[in-house]
């Protein structure tokens, strides 16, 4: 676990709101325009600050759902009930409004080209924002490293980002595999269960292709998860994680 | 501690909206911070599951000397029950949370100069880095228990390392070793651009604040 020396001072910086996208009801991408922005790694994130008329303010983290490309920046925020932040940036936030932002942070939790693979990108609910960002910088590099999607919705409606990621599953190299965890469409055809041992042994790389692993979600399937893929023989030096609790507030 | 939910209106160019907020006394929570009941999970890998059998903690000073501790020696040291504010960098802070842990004191009590800078080391890989003063003087503790009960593997049991009063990375998780020196070498999270020292109320997160 060595780490890249990125130590310069991280400033903020103000970003227009230059589009919004609706991912699902309780989902919004906000794409930020940052002039000058220094460029970032797939899989980074940057904190987000807001400022209230009285002068509080609250900052929050939200991982950059795609790969570097100039000035832009996409983050996919996820509305957290009784928030502080996140009912703002889905239900209120226009474009052409500004907001505050540093970053990128974070550099261990990242995918480019030159770590290689195979990849193997697990995500649960809407710890799926970074991995989209290694898979977009896969696809958009033009990279022949071979990828293996795996995500855990609650819903159809709560599928993230899934007409991009059928156009990606008919790519060579990449294999897109998604759960529905509450409830399916009759017509689904992929699997209706938690993500389980058997799921990654049907679905996922084994162990002996030696594949980097990333896994993103809610504390509880990010545990799960990665104690299995232990379990089942993957080296815990080749799994990157990234949790985030029920406390996304 | 009670929390008043209250308002808020978040100032933009279109003249911004009111959310919901949540207040808590100011003396208690730094700068960027907010305060949960939960207690979220952050690790760079998988959880490692180190049973108490095979667990064992090393203390090596600035020469070299090595002093270690398995679990029921460990068990025999005094320990102490203290009630410490968390601040987690990214951004929650948790309030009047109950720890039972050994003080590095206690650890350091046959050294008298260990050197002036520390790295901590864990089982699974994790370093992080911090000066001595800031585990001596009852500062740090190696917490094995947790509000009343064990500490879970998640939260890194069997022990973790507490530093209260700094950002809450630099309280290892699983730890296994205390390496002293006199020169400051940069731990995990350091290395990517995370503050070496890492004071909250100063609002340290990332190098260069």
């Amino acid at each position: 676990m060595a780490g890249a020396a990125i130590q310069r001072r991280l400033n903020w910086a103000i970003t227009e709101v230059v589009e919004l996208l609706e991912e699902s009801p309780r989902v919004r991408s906000v794409v930020l325009m940052s002039p000058g922005w220094a460029g970032h790694l797939s899989g980074q994130h940057i904190d987000i600050r807001l400022t209230a008329e009285d002068g509080y303010q609250a900052q929050r983290s939200y991982s950059i759902a795609t790969p570097e490309e100039g000035d832009l920046l996409t983050i996919t925020v996820e509305l957290v009930e009784d928030g502080e932040v996140s009912p703002y940036l889905i239900e209120d936030l226009q474009v052409g409004d500004q907001i505050e932002i540093r970053g990128p942070i974070g550099g261990y939790f990242v995918w480019d080209e030159a770590l290689g693979g195979p990849v193997q990108l697990i995500g649960g609910g809407s710890g799926v924002v970074p991995l989209m960002a290694m898979l977009r910088a896969r696809v958009r590099t033009g990279s022949d490293v071979p990828f293996r999607w795996l995500s855990s919705a609650r819903s159809h409606e709560d599928l993230l980002f899934q007409n991009e990621l059928d156009g990606m599953a008919s790519r060579d190299g990449v294999t897109v595999t998604q759960t529905l965890t509450r409830s399916h469409p009759g017509d689904w055809s992929g699997p209706t269960r938690r993500v389980d041992k058997a799921m990654l042994d049907e679905y996922t790389w084994p162990p002996g292709d030696r594949p980097l692993v990333y896994v993103c979600g809610p504390t509880g399937f990010v545990e799960n998860v990665a104690t299995s893929l232990v379990e089942i023989g993957h080296g815990a030096d080749l799994i990157r994680t990234e949790r985030f609790g029920p406390s996304g507030r | 501690m009670p929390v008043r939910r209250e308002a808020r209106a978040w100032q933009s160019s279109t003249g911004g909206s009111a959310v919901s907020g949540v207040e808590a006394p100011a003396d208690r929570v730094p700068p960027g911070q907010y305060v949960t009941a939960d207690f979220p999970v952050l690790s760079a890998g998988p959880t490692p599951k180190i049973g108490s059998d095979r667990w064992r903690i090393s203390v090596t000073d600035r020469e070299g000397r090595e002093q270690s501790w398995n679990w029921a020696e460990f068990s025999d040291l005094p320990s102490e029950e203290v009630t410490v504010d968390l601040h987690c960098v990214t951004k929650w802070s948790k309030l009047d949370t109950v720890w039972e842990g050994v003080s590095v004191d206690t650890l350091l009590a046959d050294i008298t100069d260990p050197g002036s800078h520390l790295l901590v080391r864990s089982y699974g890989g994790y370093t992080t880095n911090l000066p001595t003063n800031d585990v001596t003087g009852g500062k740090a503790w190696v917490a094995f228990g947790y509000d009343g009960e064990a500490l879970a593997p998640e939260h890194g049991g069997p022990a973790r390392l507490l530093v209260p009063h700094l950002y809450f990375w630099k309280s290892a998780k699983w730890v296994n070793g205390f390496d002293f020196s006199d020169h400051e070498r940069r731990g995990f999270w350091e290395s990517y651009g995370y503050h070496d020292y890492g004071d909250p109320w100063l609002e340290q997160r990332y190098s260069g604040d």
